[in-house]
């Protein structure tokens, strides 16, 4: 599984961070930033999708 | 004064935002419009405005900033005058900006709201609400919404702002004239007349005497493009952080004290399982969303079948949209672990609200700081339950014993 977020989407809610930390972190201006480049591990992939449900913005895609 | 309300005939027609049984509890109506064949109610009252209540069409409109400008964005006209005179281009930006300014002027402040810089509150917030706390504790009784959440948000600002925390019973009335009772346009003329009178002394008291680390000073000191941002943007940006800052995050509070004051289980939950926290919160945000934001139309277009026309209001339930079934599932149930949760309690799109992490943080410390001290508490008398409405919703008396 691989993450990114749509820059043009995302207005910095940090509902992802609020859902997986471990994935997502916020940039100086609050939007969201994915912490991990490359395959998501297997145990915080549940966490990822949670963070992708809870963007107001959708701006969360994931790739299996 | 006595007001004579004229009973409301139908509610898609004739909704009234300021009725006393929609102030206290507007999610029924919401309901009814949501569900009804047109889920975009419209009224003459206030001047005219639409209401949608659907997620999709509240996200929509949100999204849609060029058709949807934010001229205006309180849920009633501007009082007679607005605008003119001395100062009468203060604003609130960015909220009340549209592209292209809209850009700068939220550009400027995020930093100071991101997350890692909102954290330093987080210490300052704890004691605070403890101090509160301390008051209370011995009597057994207090008032969740005045006693505890109504001091909260406005101390935190006042901080975050440099300003006298003596003020806070002042900055309190202002606020509340500002966005509460917005019915009373002279009382709206009044609060807009202190706030900028207030901060045009704050300016002035750092011309003569500089500050260091201070917001304000820092605001005034911002350049744009090679020039010093004007006045009237310090001013607006003041404004803004006071008004938009204040009675919605305090309203937020009592919404989830009023909550754990008659749900034991979810006080026990927490207790058993302080990891949900985090979605805990996002949960109560969602169910309680305390406000609702404007927008103008811009120019005439016809929007799920309405015809809307340039200078037309539209309210942003975000509340109704947070409760629509369509996006969620069992809307009026409060689940702390929910799972999908795209909340909209702060906003949608380019004008996401601004301060939402130090709401969250404000939120969440009063929460776990009251719970931690007074696990156990309930309403004194369920009835007797005061609320505020319209533009942000809230309960203003909430007694509870412990």
């Amino acid at each position: 599984m691989r993450v990114s977020v749509i820059d043009d989407a995302c207005h910095g809610h940090q509902m992802c961070a609020i859902a997986a930390p471990e994935v997502f972190g916020s940039d100086e201006m609050g939007n969201a930033t994915v912490l991990i480049s490359g395959d998501i591990p297997a145990e915080l992939q549940a966490k990822t999708r949670r963070a992708e449900s809870n963007c107001p913005e959708r701006a969360i895609v994931i790739t299996d | 004064m006595t007001e004579v309300r004229k009973p409301v005939q139908d509610l898609l027609t004739d909704y009234d935002i300021f009725e006393p049984e929609f102030v206290k509890d507007p999610y029924p109506s919401f309901s009814e419009i949501r569900e009804s064949g047109c889920p975009i109610a419209r009224t003459e009252r206030y001047e005219g405005s639409w209401l949608p209540t659907r997620y999709e069409d509240v996200v929509a409109i949100a999204q849609e900033y060029e058709t949807f400008t934010s001229r205006g964005i309180l849920v009633v006209p501007p009082f007679p005058g607005q605008g003119e005179g001395a100062y009468g281009g203060v604003t609130a930006p960015p909220i009340t900006s549209d592209p292209p300014d809209h850009h700068w002027h939220r550009r400027l402040i995020l930093p100071v709201f991101s997350p890692q810089s909102v954290a330093k509150f987080e210490q300052g917030t704890r004691d605070l609400c403890n101090a509160l706390i301390d008051e209370v504790i011995d009597k057994g009784t207090a008032d969740a919404a005045a006693d505890y959440a109504q001091h909260i948000p406005v101390r935190v600002i006042a901080t975050l702002l440099g300003v006298p925390l003596e003020m806070e019973s002042d900055f309190t009335a202002w606020v509340r004239a500002a966005l509460e009772n917005i019915m009373d346009a002279e009382g709206r003329k009044w609060a807009r007349k202190n706030i900028i009178e207030f901060f045009l002394a704050q300016v002035a008291d750092r011309k003569q005497n500089p500050r260091e680390d201070d917001f304000i000073t820092e605001l005034m000191n911002t350049e744009v493009e090679g020039k010093v941002v004007p006045l009237e943007y310090v001013l607006g940006v003041c404004n803004l952080m006071l008004v938009a800052g204040v009675d919605t995050t305090w309203s937020a509070i009592g919404s989830c004290m009023w909550h754990m004051a008659q749900h034991p289980e979810h006080r026990k939950q927490l207790r058993d399982n302080p990891d949900l926290w985090p979605s805990a919160i996002e949960e109560l945000l969602r169910m309680y969303a305390p406000v609702t934001m404007a927008r103008i139309v811009d120019h005439d277009i016809e929007f799920q079948g309405c015809p809307m026309k340039a200078g037309d209001r539209v309210l942003m339930a975000f509340p109704a949209a947070n409760r629509d079934p369509r996006q969620f599932e069992n809307p009026d149930e409060v689940i702390l672990d929910r799972e999908h949760n795209r909340h909209v309690a702060f906003g949608s799109g380019i004008h996401r609200c601004a301060g939402s992490n130090l709401a969250r943080l404000e939120v969440r410390v009063a929460l776990q700081t009251w719970l931690e001290r007074i696990p156990e508490f309930e309403l004194v008398d369920k009835t007797d339950v005061t609320w505020a409405g319209g533009q942000v919703h809230g309960p203003r008396k909430c007694l509870v014993s412990f």
